[in-house]
């Protein structure tokens, strides 16, 4: 019988989802949020490569570019996105201990360690980048 | 202490009902059942089906927690009936469900049967190249060797989690919550070697892929299991093979 067959039984009751089905509950809406937040990540790193990009066709196109970065409606946009993406990055940081369970010899590395060893890495990554633009700039 | 002034008498159990032979919906039947704070939902559905409609189906044999046949949904909620005090969700109208994902046969009674193929399709059990004979005696393990696998051991196949699960009710191929932390139990189990076997299964889309962590099965399950963690380990070993035979393509088993 091919696996993918399923008898059908004409007297079972199947629910149907609702399409609002994460409107039912808060972990339910948190969790679709949180997936929603990945399209404003995408957004972010779009720009960010649009803007290398046009590094690369002069000085004019590199102006332009500046001049819609520095429009108040953008800025604002920006600020919201860079809310939005904090969100993300934190709900998304704060399930990694979730996933990764480390071992030394036969102690487990409590799951606080690998959370504050990725809180680390993203504030030394920050400071990084923050330093390569602000200071050095 | 003013707690114990406003006990009721009695409290109201709404109660799913679906009835294929006579009608092609659903429909909810209230009824009053006496109220005792030592009561758990599955008294009180009990005594219904003792004293009130003998009618009643419903799935139920242990009364302590371990035997993982009384999940239903109260108020919503996927939980053991055997576990859950009525005075919990006093004061009532309790909605009683059956479990979320399941086709209904009757009242509170699902199919699991989908859930039973899956737990075979993800082996399991213990899985050895070559079995010891039995003369060798038993395949030793260390306490910690125990500590890595046995929380995932604790599952009753109750199937509050996938009742919990959005995906699984949308995507009825997703091998879901439960199998998959079984799985993982053997998988971390110093005794099998059925890692390569089950990875086959679990590292497909409908597996460990399909999961986007809502983290509601481990919110539900009662026993501490924790689901939704070992679906995000799996993902973490299974990216981590990949890339081993990526980079080491012999070495692979």
């Amino acid at each position: 019988m091919n696996p993918k067959y399923r008898p059908y039984y004409p007297r079972w009751y199947r629910k149907r989802v609702p399409i609002f089905w994460w409107l039912r509950k808060r972990s339910y809406a948190l969790f679709i949020a949180r997936e929603l937040t990945s399209v404003f990540v995408v957004y972010s790193v779009a720009v960010i490569v649009a803007l290398v990009l046009i590094m690369n066709q002069g000085e004019l196109a590199w102006v332009k570019a500046m001049n819609w970065l520095a429009n108040p409606i953008v800025i604002t946009v920006h600020v919201l996105v860079l809310f939005i993406i904090l969100f993300h990055t934190i709900t998304w940081l704060n399930l990694a201990p979730m996933a990764i369970v480390v071992k030394l010899g036969d102690r487990k590395v409590p799951p606080a360690a690998v959370l504050i060893g990725h809180y680390g890495a993203w504030f030394a990554c920050s400071a990084m980048v923050a330093w390569l633009l602000i200071w050095r700039s | 202490m003013p707690k114990t002034l406003t006990v009721p008498e009695t409290v109201t159990l709404e109660v799913f009902r679906y009835r294929p032979e006579i009608e092609s919906e659903p429909t909810f039947d209230s009824f009053e059942v006496p109220y005792h704070p030592e009561w758990m939902i599955l008294d009180a559905l009990n005594y219904i089906k003792d004293d009130l409609d003998g009618t009643l189906s419903y799935r139920w044999a242990c009364r302590m927690g371990v035997c993982g046949s009384c999940g239903m949904l109260a108020n919503g909620q996927p939980v053991l009936t055997c576990a859950t005090y009525l005075e919990s969700l006093l004061p009532g109208p309790i909605r009683i469900e059956p479990l979320e994902g399941f086709p209904v046969i009757r009242d509170l009674v699902g199919d699991i049967g989908d859930f039973m193929g899956k737990l075979s399709d993800v082996k399991a059990w213990l899985i050895r190249d070559e079995e010891k004979p039995v003369e060798e005696g038993v395949y030793l393990q260390t306490p910690s060797q125990l500590e890595d696998y046995k929380q995932y051991s604790m599952c009753i196949n109750c199937m509050l989690c996938y009742s919990a699960c959005p995906i699984y009710r949308l995507e009825p191929d997703f091998i879901g919550p439960a199998a998959i932390a079984l799985a993982q139990r053997y998988n971390l189990d110093s005794r099998d070697e059925g890692a390569a076997e089950r990875m086959d299964v679990l590292s497909q889309h409908d597996g460990i892929w399909g999961c986007t962590l809502v983290g509601e099965c481990t919110e539900v399950c009662p026993k501490g299991v924790d689901p939704a963690g070992a679906i995000q380990r799996y993902k973490v070993s299974a990216t981590i093979d990949y890339f081993k035979s990526l980079l080491m393509p012999r070495s692979s088993s």
